[in-house]
């Protein structure tokens, strides 16, 4: 991907949503990359928390509404809890989450029909509620 | 003393061995579960995005609910306690959502209920010490490792339960049974909780590192605060075997069927038969059931 350095695309509407709606400062960040390794699951995001905060300050939307990072985060909230700036970073990436889900085209993440046989059985309804908040718009 | 409880929808369901030792245990131990009535789910997770309201009304509803009957509040699943204190607390420190909320849901809810965890109440309450002589039949021998996963822990500044990177209270709480503490780093690590449901090869994952850690570091059993916890760490092992050939499966336990082991109840009472790996073939050969 190429990344033009300019600075007129910090403090873009794409950071400022992401920012009001989890109110957060993006700018505190320093990209120290701890909430990344700390993060239970950054062995499968194709960039990092970190790394997503940084596409927000510089407006690649696009870029960072593409990726699987904030999809996969748990809410597990290790990165709130080690961030040395004091962000809750996993704020942030529910955030990401709701600039999608709250789009005009509705794009939910999961698609109930398409679970498997017998899944609706197995896993606890406490898992489908907060899973249903995080994933459908 | 008796406490106003709150269940949640998973203990009624798929955790009812959680639901149903716990209320047991407390008879023995001199205190009495008294469920909240009309109860609600709790939503299972605390709204991240600051404007998302509406996700507070149902914990509200709880908090007010709760409030008209008492003054202290109990949960034991780690979600609904993680959520119901976090919205306790935001109803303590946010005069204008608090307002807002309770127009909404037509109560006049102030934040004075005090959201305590089960656990919380064996150590503060009960005490460990006074714990530990009251047990009939101590886990002598049984290596354990507790499984804290993050909702109890987490954000600390809010739910100030324990340390949040090296807490204790579940290894008191073992070690008052006679139990063998294993510590294992992966103790406060999260399970993949929802993720079960959005990215299931995730959370298998997640629980195959949690579960090597502990059986590296000798455990014989993980005991567990959580239904979502529980699903991830026990129900999933038979995924973890299909991707990892020679993953051998431990038993998880709540830990409130430890305490009924520990007080003498029979184990035809514990509910073993929700848990997906079967506990009975290791409790028989130490001798506990």
């Amino acid at each position: 991907m190429k990344i033009e350095l300019t600075r007129q695309k910090v403090h873009n509407e794409f950071a400022k949503k992401v920012e009001l709606i989890s109110g957060q400062n993006l700018f505190a960040c320093y990209q120290c990359g701890n909430c990344t390794a700390g993060c239970p699951i950054s062995f499968a995001m194709e960039i990092g928390p970190h790394e997503a905060i940084r596409y927000t300050l510089l407006g690649l939307e696009e870029e960072v509404l593409g990726v699987n990072t904030f999809w996969l985060c748990a809410s597990c909230l290790q990165c709130t809890s080690r961030c040395p700036k004091g962000i809750d970073i996993a704020r942030v990436m529910d955030a990401l989450r709701m600039v999608v889900l709250r789009r005009k085209e509705r794009r939910d993440h999961i698609q109930i029909s398409e679970f498997p046989e017998g899944f609706l059985e197995k896993v606890p309804q406490i898992a489908f509620i907060s899973g249903f908040r995080k994933f459908l718009s | 003393m008796d406490y106003l409880y709150f269940p949640g929808c998973t203990l009624y369901t798929k955790a009812k061995n959680f639901d149903q030792t716990a209320r047991n245990c407390s008879l023995l131990l001199g205190f009495e579960l008294k469920e909240l009535p009309n109860w609600t789910c709790c939503g299972a997770t605390f709204p991240l995005a600051t404007d998302n309201l509406m996700a507070l009304l149902p914990p509200a509803r709880i908090l007010a609910s709760a409030r008209e009957q008492g003054t202290v509040l109990t949960t034991l699943c780690a979600v609904c306690f993680n959520v119901i204190k976090r919205t306790n607390r935001l109803f303590q420190e946010d005069g204008e959502k608090r307002d807002k909320i309770n127009n909404f849901i037509e109560k006049n809810y102030q934040g004075d209920l005090r959201v305590v965890h089960y656990l919380e109440i064996l150590k503060q309450e009960v005490g460990f010490p006074q714990l530990k002589e009251r047990v009939k039949r101590p886990l002598t021998g049984l290596r354990a490792a507790p499984y804290y996963g993050c909702m109890l822990l987490r954000p600390f500044e809010e739910m100030e339960f324990d340390d949040k990177e090296r807490p204790t209270i579940f290894e008191g709480f073992l070690e008052a049974l006679g139990a063998k503490v294993v510590e294992f780093p992966y103790k406060i690590e999260c399970c993949g909780s929802f993720q079960s449901v959005g990215s299931p090869d995730v959370a298998t994952e997640c629980a195959y590192k949690i579960l090597g850690s502990a059986m590296k570091n000798g455990a014989e059993v993980v005991v567990s605060t959580c239904p979502m916890c529980t699903f991830n760490i026990d129900h999933k092992q038979s995924d973890i075997k299909q991707k990892y050939l020679d993953f051998k499966t431990i038993p998880v336990l709540y830990f409130t069927q430890l305490l009924g082991i520990a007080m003498g109840l029979d184990h035809r009472t514990l509910g073993f038969e929700q848990n997906f790996v079967d506990p009975l073939p290791l409790l028989k050969g130490k001798g506990l059931v």
